[in-house]
């Protein structure tokens, strides 16, 4: 903390350099419209969402921008009409176990790669960083035949054993980082003491590594919730898809599109995560640069 | 005197056991297993037997027999497919260059002393967070031939007369689909450069201005090589994941119009899955494995080369 202020007193040094007129213009203008167009396509559709079919077909110039009438009735339809709720809680199901059994995965893997050091675990980590970058557009075809020999075809498990391939690399990977930082010397202790490996993982390591638990759990959250070409390709009938992909191959009807209510099924399928995001900010960029920096 | 002999083979069991469990490599071995399990069955093993369906006529409902390097032949003379490689390459290149300017740019202007520095932070990464589907979607409906609120805008302002055809013609739909990844991927380059950038000494700007460097000169000789190690991954990363991507157009597009916006991962979904050719499918994902190892390496060499700029170990 005292570090961080230091650094910042430094760069307020520099400021000197930039008077107002000069910032606005070189900083706050692209800034503001970096921020706009960020966050413009979420607006629009949140504020689809509440719109009446007339209005979203009318044209209206920059009045279109805000709802003049809005209404609820999108989202009644996308609640009571369809499969949005089953959509919903497949997704959460899938989702959860997926990220509990790739971060129970991920933590006795880094520990044993970081902290056995057994032979070839070097070996093991890099591969384990090689598996990080195997996009799932290139394994679906052969998974969509072993989901179907296994008799797991159009089932939640097909989704929650394939998700933590996607996962695993990434919370080890990122979870290693973690167990490097906590010092040797507090396992050595309590080897000495007598302690097992299993005790010195869940007594010791873990409760020290919560930061790095709650950042590669919630990136993984989202990863999942995010998966999109597995759910498209292994669930067949309406009722066990994903959020994604229910709102996808379900509410698009050939000819006229349901704006109002696709729109809608966004915005809720959006929101978990957005809200989950907001209370860990933090936790999220350091899952992101920690997977980049290592 | 049994009693006596009985325990004390006990003790030695007992011993054997704690031995064991006291040995690295068992451990470690015993500790790796769940996650072995899973990725050995789920990702290597369907990465190899992805090859091996390549060379099969293997069809939905119907085992293949193997027939070589057929499929790929037939590739060689589909011009669709030919066509799904060079839209790849088109939006790889296009959207990685963009990201990456824009991304440090926006990194840069974060990286200025801000008020409400984190919740900006926190903002920009929205994108980055939000299901790719669904924001596709948005942006499906931005990009509506009829009603889009970007027409809307244009005709408002008066530099338009008529609805722009965002989705229905190739070029326009080229550059839309490359539009709405660029806006995906900023955020992740941005927040992971920024990362970057706060680790670089201010000192350093100081200095370097005390002897007269300009605003240029010091991006030019301060930010850019002290950043490049970061670049490579991000960018890796970038690419990788750009080169592979299937949800933003198939939502959007399905590969359409007329096949201008199919890339690899595409036109692979739609021949194995919607058209029943897994033979065909998995030939042309397998085509992509070339340039996912080139990236691959790359990304190796620029870990390597960041270690050896810090003084690191080397290994």
């Amino acid at each position: 903390m005292i570090r961080r202020r230091k650094a910042d007193d430094h760069r307020s040094g520099m400021d000197y350099l930039e008077n107002l007129p000069r910032k606005v213009v070189v900083v706050y203008l692209p800034l503001f419209i970096f921020v706009f167009v960020l966050l413009f396509p979420f607006y629009w559709m949140a504020i689809c969402a509440f719109k009446t079919n007339e209005e979203l077909h009318a044209y209206k110039g920059l009045a279109g921008m805000w709802v003049w009438e809005p209404t609820l009735d999108n989202i009644r339809r996308l609640f009571f009409e369809t499969e949005y709720p089953a959509w919903m809680w497949n997704t959460m199901l899938v989702t959860v176990v997926s990220t509990f059994l790739s971060l129970f995965c991920a933590v006795c893997a880094a520990y044993a790669i970081e902290r056995l050091r057994y032979k070839g675990s070097r070996y093991v980590g890099m591969a384990i960083f090689l598996a990080y970058l195997v996009p799932p557009s290139i394994l679906f075809i052969p998974l969509a035949k072993m989901v179907y020999a296994l008799d797991i075809f159009d089932t939640n498990l097909a989704l929650i054993l394939t998700y933590p391939t996607i996962l695993i690399p990434f919370c080890t990977w990122l979870l290693m980082g973690y167990f490097r930082s906590i010092p040797y010397e507090l396992e050595e202790c309590a080897l000495v003491d007598g302690a097992t490996r299993l005790q010195i993982l869940t007594k010791i390591v873990l409760p020290l590594a919560v930061p790095g638990l709650i950042s590669a759990g919630i990136f993984a959250f989202t990863l999942s919730w995010n998966e999109f070409i597995y759910a498209l390709t292994f669930i067949s009938s309406a009722e066990n898809k994903t959020v994604p992909v229910g709102i996808v191959t379900e509410l698009i009807s050939f000819d006229v599109y349901d704006w109002g209510g696709l729109m809608a099924g966004a915005l809720f399928g959006s929101l978990p995560v957005a809200i989950l995001y907001s209370f860990f900010v933090e936790h999220y960029v350091s899952s992101m640069t920690g997977a980049v920096k290592e | 005197m049994a009693v006596l002999s009985a325990s004390g083979r006990e003790v030695q069991q007992v011993d054997w056991r704690k031995r064991l469990l006291h040995n690295r490599t068992f451990l470690g071995l015993l500790f790796m297993l769940p996650a072995a399990a899973l990725l050995l069955t789920f990702l290597t093993f369907p990465l190899g037997y992805g090859v091996w369906i390549s060379l099969t006529d293997e069809k939905v409902g119907r085992g293949g027999a193997f027939v070589g390097l057929e499929n790929y032949g037939w590739l060689f003379e589909d011009s669709v497919f030919w066509l799904s490689v060079f839209n790849t390459f088109l939006y790889t290149v296009v959207a990685s260059i963009i990201k990456f300017v824009l991304g440090l740019w926006l990194a840069m202007l974060l990286n200025h002393h801000l008020p409400f520095k984190a919740f900006l932070r926190a903002i920009v990464l929205m994108p980055f967070i939000v299901p790719t589907v669904l924001s596709a979607l948005a942006f499906w409906w931005i990009y509506d031939s009829q009603d889009s609120v970007i027409s809307w805008i244009l005709i408002e302002l008066g530099l338009m007369d008529e609805t722009i055809d965002f989705l229905g013609d190739p070029w326009n739909a080229r550059w839309s689909v490359i539009a709405a990844n660029i806006w995906r991927g900023i955020p992740f380059v941005a927040i992971t450069l920024l990362a970057g950038l706060q680790t670089i000494s201010p000192s350093l700007y100081e200095a370097a201005t005390i002897d007269g460097a300009s605003e240029w000169q010091r991006f030019r000789h301060i930010t850019l090589p002290l950043l490049t190690p970061i670049i490579a991954v991000v960018m890796t990363f970038s690419v990788l994941f750009t080169f592979t991507d299937f949800q933003l157009i198939w939502v959007m597009t399905r590969g359409g119009p007329i096949n201008a916006t199919h890339l690899m991962a595409t036109l692979s979904y739609q021949r194995a899955i919607v058209g029943g050719s897994l033979g065909e499918g998995a030939a042309i994902a397998t085509a992509m494995i070339p340039f996912l190892l080139a990236a691959i390496l790359f990304s190796y060499f620029g870990l390597q080369r960041r270690k050896w700029q810090q003084g690191g170990r080397d290994d």
